[in-house]
């Protein structure tokens, strides 16, 4: 082969073999597939994140959830006010070095509007064991529609990088049943 | 304007030996050059290593070893030494390597090229510094508005000016290569690839400058704020797009490897090509991927990026899938072994290392970090994982048991061929890139398990027993945490033996004299196949066929039973 030269010398004039052509063709169709998939489960899916956010000032927004939390608190747990919103409301939920504020009530297939930020670092919004995680920054408020679709007790866990007490920081979601029929009615509504 | 106007005159003749197994000739600069790199980077692996031992050993609930402040400071290190020191210094390494010795070329400005590796020494270690100091764990993605010390920015960004001129050295060693006629027709596709890394590299040095020079500033007191969104943002244009030089470069090494082993060619030329050339096009949209549960961004800006303007990029790496084994059976077939679908697979020479380290490497990268890669990057499924140990698990699929593995292997070949000495405790050797690949196969899937089950990342303690709020993980998670600090010890034996056989055969290894016979020896036309241009051209595949569609199935099912899980989430839109 060195004795000869090559018969081809510019790469892109030569020939492709057939199983790279047709492995080529799958790997193609394959990708394009994907692709078309993300766009259609923002039509058929009941799972896809809201790009709904404002710049809003982190002692501003401090604000708003202290106000929230006055005003639809039901007890204390801890030192931390549990939350009980109606249906469809507002919900503030705070990221800060090291909680996640306050604990919330909600209904099971209730919707609700979820409002996310931190008044200091970056915290990431880590549902468990539901595992839902969202990253929240201090300087935007995101903004996005839940419905819980179980029951029980959840914890939220911080899964960003906030410093030396980063593995303390948690909140709770407590989700109640309310009556089965007119649950299953909201659920097939929101479906 | 011939190459001597533009890099400078050439003060004396450079000084070539030839190889007597490729035939190659050798420009001496540019070999010691490759030889400080390479230590360099396996220094660096050792001290990053051994951080990641201890971090890994710390998630391990029943050992737990570090204190909170040293696990983040431990991780911030770990971070910074392998994923970029160890990593580059081994890709300069190999971009000398790909211009001037297979090019048969002198490498060019060889004094600009040490004012480099110098640079490159000296930021690693004042990042090093800064991070021993205690006061800059922030993490190797160091998010604002937490702060580092303003040497962890500027040891950075000195490395990174570094790396940036062994790249123009490369660059340079191209053009005196084309004026000087050193080859004929198209460089051979292992500096083609080397040539897609170093492309990447630029526009990577160069996103990390637009957004670290700002941060060091930041840290200096000298500008009010950093948006942590933007940061984000540009910091990844830089940091994903790193791991795309790795890929570039690793995916080079397999059909180095590949060539001088078994005498391996391409099957086309133009097919290897285009898939690197995809990677240029659409592999620096991957900061994308960072961004997917992010406030503000666009679904339709998620979508085109992340998944690299329609996979072409995740084409590209397919059609090496492909294309790669697809050429090692080519060549194993015209080398006798002909009989069944999968002789020439069972007769490889398994027991050479850099044979071993190169296969593991291209079968877990495949398999491991790039179908987990896709799931990951795929917008909705993202919040499955964003933040968990599942990103970890990912990465390091693709930069430890695809990238380190491949180098690892490579290294065996530069020990002889550069270092020119003999590989000791050969048994050892033969059962190193085994041991470090299951280690770090376990490492990944673990993880990947850990945080399917919501564990977080970076973080000390998953029992929670001084958060305010209790919260447990299940049992599953302990589980996987435990199979991670096992696979982890696994890992470690892997890379100690390789540090100590690379350091071992560079101090004590007996000198390789003309006619020696090597230990793990190459293909007799391995010289030729690595060097020149051509393809192999028609032949039948019927055992990469088979596993390429073992590859695709294993792809497809993957993919929806992400998919099933998404749907049984709370509703959220």
């Amino acid at each position: 082969m060195a004795v000869f030269p090559p018969k081809e010398r510019i790469w892109w004039n030569e020939p492709i073999e057939r199983v790279e052509l047709i492995w080529i063709g799958v790997a193609f169709l394959w990708g394009l597939f994907m692709f078309g998939f993300m766009i259609t489960w923002h039509f058929i899916g009941q799972q896809n994140l809201n790009k709904e956010a404002y710049r809003i000032a982190p002692s501003v927004y401090e604000t708003k959830v202290e106000e929230f939390a006055k005003k639809y608190q039901v007890r204390e747990e801890q030192g931390v006010p549990v939350v009980k919103p109606p249906a469809g409301a507002d919900v503030y939920i705070l990221g800060r070095l090291w909680q996640w504020w306050p604990v919330l009530e909600l209904e099971k297939g209730t919707s609700y509007r979820i409002h996310l930020s931190t008044i200091d670092w970056m915290h990431g919004f880590s549902l468990q064991p539901v595992n839902i995680n969202i990253s929240a920054y201090p300087g935007y408020e995101h903004v996005f529609t839940l419905t819980p679709t179980e029951s029980g007790e959840f914890g939220i866990v911080c899964n960003e990088f906030c410093g030396i007490g980063h593995h303390t920081m948690t909140g709770k979601i407590y989700v109640k049943d309310q009556k089965q029929a007119e649950v299953n009615q909201r659920l097939v509504a929101e479906r | 304007m011939t190459a001597e106007t533009v890099i400078g005159a050439v003060g004396k003749q450079a000084e070539f030996r030839t190889c007597q197994y490729t035939g190659l000739k050798v420009d001496v600069a540019a070999q010691t050059l490759i030889k400080a790199n390479a230590v360099a980077a396996v220094v660096f692996l050792l001290i990053g290593g051994l951080l990641g031992l201890s971090v890994a050993l710390t998630r391990w609930p029943a050992v737990h070893l570090l204190p909170a402040e040293w696990f983040y400071l431990a991780l911030t290190g770990h971070g910074a030494n392998v994923l970029l020191f160890w990593i580059i210094f081994f890709e300069i390494a190999v971009l000398y390597f790909a211009s001037a010795v297979l090019l048969n070329c002198r490498i060019a400005a060889p004094k600009f090229a040490w004012l480099g590796f110098i640079l490159m020494i000296v930021g690693a270690l004042l990042t090093n510094y800064a991070v021993l100091q205690g006061d800059s764990s922030v993490m190797f993605t160091s998010y604002p508005p937490m702060q580092a010390a303003p040497n962890f920015y500027l040891g950075l960004i000195l490395f990174a000016v570094g790396a940036l001129i062994g790249c123009v050295i490369f660059f340079a060693t191209l053009v005196i290569a084309k004026e000087e006629r050193t080859y004929e027709g198209s460089v051979p596709l292992v500096t083609f690839g080397a040539i897609t890394a170093a492309i990447i590299a630029v526009f990577t040095i160069a996103s990390g400058a637009v957004i670290l020079i700002p941060t060091w500033l930041w840290s200096l007191g000298l500008i009010s704020n950093i948006d942590p969104l933007m940061y984000k943002l540009v910091w990844w244009a830089m940091g994903h797009s790193t791991q795309q030089i790795n890929v570039s470069a690793h995916v080079s090494i397999w059909y180095l490897t590949a060539a001088l082993l078994l005498g391996a060619k391409p099957l086309s030329e133009k097919v290897s090509r285009t898939a690197f050339f995809m990677y240029i096009l659409f592999l620096q949209l991957a900061s994308a991927h960072h961004l997917l549960a992010e406030p503000g961004l666009d679904s339709s800006w998620k979508i085109v990026n992340t998944s690299y303007m329609m996979y072409l990029a995740v084409l590209g790496s397919m059609v090496h899938g492909l294309t790669v084994p697809g050429a090692i059976e080519a060549a194993q077939r015209k080398n006798g072994y002909t009989k069944g679908v999968f002789e020439w697979l069972r007769k490889a020479p398994w027991g050479n290392p850099a044979f071993s380290g190169m296969f593991l490497s291209l079968v877990m990268f495949g398999f491991i970090g790039g179908i987990s890669g896709v799931v990951l990057g795929t917008e909705q499924l993202n919040v499955l994982m964003h933040n968990t140990l599942y990103v970890p698990g990912h990465f390091h699929g693709t930069v430890v048991t695809g990238t380190t593995l491949a180098f690892m292997g490579g290294t065996y070949l530069v020990l002889p061929l550069i270092f020119q000495r003999e590989i000791i405790w050969p048994k050892l050797a033969k059962l190193q890139p085994y041991l470090f690949g299951i280690g770090a196969a376990g490492i990944s899937l673990f993880m990947m398990g850990a945080g399917t089950l919501g564990v977080p990342r970076r973080h000390w303690d998953i029992t929670f027993s001084d958060a305010p709020i209790a919260f447990a993980h299940s049992a599953g998670a302990f589980l996987m945490m435990g199979l991670n600090g096992i696979s982890a010890i696994l890992a470690a034996l892997g890379g100690a033996i390789y540090v100590i056989v690379v350091v071992g055969t560079v101090l004590f290894g007996k000198k390789i004299v003309g006619g020696h016979k090597l230990t793990f020896p190459l293909h007799s036309g391995g010289g030729a196949a690595v060097s020149h241009y051509g393809s192999e051209g028609a032949v039948k595949l019927p055992g990469t066929i088979i596993l390429i569609t073992i590859f695709f199935v294993s792809f497809v099912l993957y993919y929806f039973i992400n998919w099933k899980y998404l749907s049984e989430l709370w509703l959220f839109h």
